[in-house]
């Protein structure tokens, strides 16, 4: 019997080494997954690649991440907001490397990995700053900018519901980067409101199916 | 003959006029954003934010907020019945793949031929963030600016050249600021609008690109 439900935090994050990338999701604090951070931060692995759209809010989640010194580096395409003030202060001190990346080539890399693309072209960026030295293309009389895949060895995702077999479903806009980040990791630890038994989930309504995740655990709380 | 200037709110509600029955229709954050509340709640127009949803309705009352339900902006908002939720992927390529009809951002710049800089003022104590204005730039099939028509310090944010980094090239199709409406066009910045008491002269003196009536 294949059971991927984990009754322990710890045991899922324990796998994360030094040096690993690890894309977290959540849009702002909407999908992050607080508790698996908290577990991360608690762990340890330091030198982390951190693939999420922002750079921490606040005190909590990926803010304690960045304070805690774990990250060398972040991925990210809104990481100035009023309340980021922990990433401010490692930029400014030059102790976190920033690759800033438009919100959709964001989506589109990190689909790429998932979906086994080795790159896409985007107009988004086209002719901007951030294609510097990056090869382009016209097609169709449009410009285009090549850009490569994001994989990760770790992604943290927060859903709603889960079964055994790792199939998820998520709760409004907390869905965000979650179902595309479970794809481009070679192992996706999803934490869930619910572990509910195989067959409850309606499988017209299973957002990320099974086959893209390693691990479900339950946590208290929405 | 002395002229007033629209205040925000005035130029909110003018781009709000402006958009019809069935758009689908994303507002950045900040400025554009107000545009949601002087729309005709009995209009279906379908608001979608790109974090991942389709529908988006007002704010909730107090005691309703939802802190898994959120804007671009990360305020909490409702969603209309009819509205969705859709990850990452869907969002954008509802936005990069032309499917949205109007997109309204805030602008620091404006360029003649449609050039737009929103994102970075280029200075190199500025922690950059783009977030999906490139997205959103060159993506949605109308591109809306609102924006002051000056700077704080009187320079003309409706330039010949943009200064700034640019966020998308040739992508806006009409600006709305605090003095005038006017369209970007083939054949330059063509002005429909200006506000009552002000002339093309006076417009112009307070503007770096060439203007002419549209």
């Amino acid at each position: 019997m294949i059971d991927k439900t984990s009754a322990s935090i710890f045991e899922a994050i324990k796998q994360i080494e030094d040096g690993a990338t690890v894309m977290i999701g959540g849009f702002g604090t909407a999908g992050q997954p607080a508790q698996l951070i908290d577990a991360l931060i608690e762990h340890g692995a330091k030198e982390l690649t951190v693939v999420n759209n922002n750079a921490g809010n606040g005190d909590l989640g990926l803010a304690a991440l960045l304070k805690a010194g774990q990250v060398k580096k972040i991925i990210c395409s809104f990481p100035r907001q009023s309340d980021s003030y922990e990433f401010d202060k490692l930029y400014y001190a030059k102790k976190i490397e920033l690759e800033l990346v438009p919100q959709g080539n964001l989506a589109a890399r990190i689909q790429a990995a998932g979906a086994g693309l080795g790159g896409i072209y985007t107009p988004t960026g086209f002719g901007t700053l951030l294609a510097e030295g990056k090869e382009s293309k016209v097609i169709n009389s449009k410009g285009y900018v090549l850009e490569y895949p994001i994989y990760a060895d770790f992604a943290l995702i927060k859903a709603f519901k889960g079964d055994r077999w790792g199939n998820l479903t998520y709760r409004m806009s907390a869905r965000n980067f979650g179902p595309i980040m479970a794809t481009a990791a070679k192992c996706t630890i999803a934490q869930v409101n619910e572990v509910v038994p195989l067959g409850d989930l309606d499988p017209e309504y299973v957002i990320t199916p099974g086959i893209f995740v390693k691990h479900v655990v339950a946590v208290k709380g929405k | 003959m002395a002229y007033q200037r629209l205040t925000r709110e005035q130029i909110v509600q003018r781009v709000a006029q402006d958009i019809p029955e069935g758009s689908y229709v994303n507002l950045g954050i900040g400025l554009p954003t107000k545009i949601a509340n002087y729309l005709d709640p009995n209009k279906d127009i379908f608001l979608q934010s790109e974090n991942g949803v389709l529908g988006m309705g007002p704010a909730p009352a107090k005691g309703e907020e939802d802190s898994d339900l959120i804007n671009a902006g990360k305020e909490f908002i409702t969603l209309l019945k009819g509205g969705s939720y859709f990850h990452h992927g869907d969002s954008f390529t509802m936005m990069r793949g032309g499917h949205i009809d109007i997109c309204v951002l805030g602008a620091f710049q404006v360029a003649q031929n449609g050039d737009l800089a929103n994102w970075h003022t280029g200075s190199p104590d500025a922690i950059p963030a783009v977030g999906g204005a490139m997205d959103l730039a060159i993506g949605a099939r109308n591109v809306f600016v609102t924006m002051e028509h000056v700077t704080k310090n009187g320079e003309s944010k409706i330039v010949q050249q943009c200064s700034y980094p640019l966020t998308g090239m040739g992508c806006v199709n009409r600006i709305y600021t605090d003095l005038a409406v006017i369209d970007v066009t083939p054949n330059g910045l063509l002005v429909s609008e200006m506000v009552p008491g002000l002339t093309l002269d006076e417009l112009q003196k307070l503007t770096d690109a060439p203007l002419s009536m549209a």
